[in-house]
């Protein structure tokens, strides 16, 4: 509420008296809610007779496992162009797509190795950026936008096409490439006990690398965000034409922020076909960017760490709902016309989607953001 | 704008009080696009058009080294995207104009203000959700951490950056910026903002800064700071100034020379006392049916 009150001070002088504690108490309120709302589900499931702690773990598996390590490094390089750069492109899913099919391609089609195949994501990751960037990046941030949000549906449906099927097998996609990366896998095999869970060796050895990348990822976006090109990439979210005129080469700034962020995307997407063991087109949905900036916004944009606390707490949230429904559906608790097992996928998402507009209502800055921050007109 | 050309008339009338320094601006001919003795921005031939209004016109404009130079006119007289065709950022429909000796013609706004000449915006542009420092220390140029891989390695700018971070700390004290030096950009207030953006100018280290309004918003006890700053930017490092204002007396108090446009075209040029009487400035701003000045002097 008082959010509302700052913003419409036309001076945009004035700021809250009391920042630090304003931002502290709704960084805990925020918590609260996180921790408060599973719980009343947990509880609401307990007293309809459902397992809850079976519910709880369910959500701790995928909170923590590859898939919520995939969702943070998309959301990492997501963060560099819309974080950081102020670059709306709503096209990551694209970076995620050439990722996956690099490692996909190189080893299911011309048999390399997934080395071969990393590399090859890589590069696709750049050239794509390079060929969104450069006519695009000279115009308003909506194009930009507009175009990237195109460009991988374009990118998804050449994929599919049945001309690409020597290359892409189209609609039915590729498998079967990911044996070399299980085959590296040192652990030994046998059951591993972390916390809840009890995990294979194969999922140890996909978690390790996954969350080593986001690891990775975050120290490399640390080092880059802290030097005098972080500054530079900040300075052009705030004002390009200051940034020119202080002269900087806002173009070339802008294209390797885009090439950074697709190449960190991509190689999410590559964890991702890495740990599915399969690629198919129809994956690559528009959706899977907005799950991305979900991540990044719940986490808190332009924080080295939102996308990662982000991304567990957005897979706990939907994982555990998830879990929760299907267990109730499947008891009779809730109303099968709506929550039949076909349903469920949608009406969680649904929910999600209400999650993120209370979000965007009541704390737009995430959990790492700024309140203050949030509160300055900058225009 | 009646109330500009009022002004304009009265500084004209105090006129003779100005400074009888040895002017190097005493043998240049008072007339549009009059050759100076050392100018450091030359300008031919420019013409910018919005559809069908032609919006700058400019024959021939010299602006001399090391002094100031007001440019003043009516509203829509293409002053600021003069302003903007000069700096890059916007590109004229035919024309050429060089600095320091150097075409600039079709090159891009970053590489106008690395050779030197800096602009500061009519609306000010502070890097709101940046802090001072950070606004400051951004304009700091040939910076090594700037690039890329180099920014990976902090051995290579550590030492620069801590040198810069002294020139901008003391370049705040010196516009009595230095106690927000920790706030966001943002947070400042109008007149914090215009200072902060000369600060941040001069940061980069400019032959020529370019100010578009700096007074505007601005109240009337940091307008004289303001005003202050802009001779201390001639007089104590010999810099050139270029200016765009709708003060008179801000105008006729600081500069050494005045140019005047209307309708995209120069229309006087001469020393602030010599503008103010000038009979096209006063026809450009209250059309040429008007009562003459010494009415409105009695006024």
């Amino acid at each position: 509420m008082t959010s509302v009150e700052q913003r419409t001070d036309p001076q945009g002088d004035t700021v809250d008296e009391t920042p630090e504690s304003s931002g502290a108490r709704g960084r805990l309120t925020l918590l609260a809610v996180i921790v408060v709302l599973p719980a009343a589900v947990m509880a609401a499931a307990e007293l309809a007779g459902l397992n809850s702690r079976a519910i709880f773990i369910d959500a701790f598996r995928t909170a923590t496992g590859p898939s919520a390590a995939v969702y943070a490094l998309v959301a990492i390089g997501l963060n560099m162009h819309f974080g950081y750069t102020g670059l709306l492109n709503f096209g990551q899913v694209g970076f995620m797509l050439v990722g996956a099919y690099g490692v996909a391609i190189a080893v299911s089609t011309f048999g390399l190795s997934i080395w071969v195949g990393l590399v090859l994501s890589i590069a696709m990751a750049v050239v794509l950026a390079l060929l969104l960037g450069l006519p695009t990046l000279r115009l308003r941030a909506d194009y930009l936008a507009i175009t990237t949000i195109a460009a991988a549906e374009i990118l998804r449906f050449v994929f599919r096409s049945s001309d690409a099927r020597p290359i892409t097998n189209g609609v039915f996609g590729l498998r079967g490439f990911a044996d070399e990366f299980y085959r590296i896998n040192p652990i030994p095999a046998g059951d591993y006990q972390f916390l809840f869970l009890t995990l294979n060796q194969r999922r140890v050895w996909q978690m390790v690398v996954a969350w080593a990348l986001v690891a990775l990822a975050s120290v490399f976006m640390w080092a880059l965000m802290r030097s005098p090109w972080g500054r530079v990439i900040k300075s052009i979210r705030e004002d390009e034409d200051a940034a020119r005129s202080l002269g900087k080469n806002v173009f070339s700034y802008k294209m390797q922020s885009l090439v950074i962020g697709g190449v960190i995307g991509a190689i999410g997407g590559a964890m991702f076909a890495l740990t599915l063991q399969t690629v198919q087109p129809d994956t690559f949905l528009p959706q899977l960017t907005f799950y991305a900036y979900t991540v990044l916004i719940l986490g808190g944009a332009a924080r080295i760490m939102g996308p990662v606390v982000g991304s567990v707490i957005f897979w706990f949230i939907v994982a555990g709902f998830d879990s929760f429904l299907r267990r109730a559906a499947a008891v009779g608790v809730l109303p099968g016309e709506y929550f039949s097992t076909g349903s469920i996928g949608a009406v969680r998402f649904a929910f999600v989607g209400l999650g993120l507009m209370l979000l965007m209502i009541y704390r737009p800055q995430g959990l790492f953001g700024d309140r203050r921050e949030m509160q300055l007109d900058v225009k | 704008m009646s109330n500009d050309a009022v002004s304009a008339a009265k500084a004209a009338g105090d006129g003779s009080s100005a400074a009888a320094a040895p002017d190097p601006l005493a043998q240049v001919a008072p007339e549009p696009g009059s050759a100076k003795p050392d100018p450091i921005l030359v300008a031919d031939d420019i013409r910018k058009s919005f559809g069908g209004l032609r919006a700058v016109d400019v024959e021939h404009l010299e602006v001399s080294r090391g002094l100031i130079t007001g440019l003043i006119g009516p509203n829509g007289a293409g002053k600021t995207t003069f302003f903007n065709v000069m700096t890059g950022f916007d590109s004229p429909d035919r024309g050429r104009w060089s600095f320091d000796g150097h075409p600039l013609a079709g090159m891009p706004a970053h590489r106008v203000a690395r050779r030197g000449m800096v602009r500061t915006f009519q609306l000010t542009k502070a890097l709101g959700r940046m802090s001072v420092l950070e606004n400051m220390m951004l304009a700091a140029v040939d910076q090594r951490g700037e690039r890329f891989l180099s920014s990976l390695v902090p051995g290579l700018w550590r030492g620069q950056e801590e040198e810069n971070r002294t020139r901008a700390e003391e370049l705040l004290a010196r516009f009595k910026l230095d106690r927000m030096r920790d706030e966001y950009a943002a947070t400042l207030s109008g007149g914090q903002k215009k200072l902060l953006e000369m600060a941040r100018a001069l940061m980069a280290q400019p032959k020529m800064v370019m100010l578009d309004e700096p007074m505007a918003g601005v109240n009337p006890a940091l307008t004289q700071s303001l005003l202050g700053h802009v001779k201390a930017l001639r007089d104590d490092e010999g810099m050139t100034v270029l200016f765009v204002e709708h003060d008179m007396d801000v105008v006729m108090d600081i500069s050494d020379w005045v140019v005047c446009m209307a309708e995209g075209r120069i229309i006087a040029e001469g020393s602030p006392q010599s503008i103010g009487t000038n009979k096209a400035v006063i026809d450009a701003y209250l059309g040429s049916e008007h009562d003459e000045p010494a009415a409105e002097d009695t006024a």
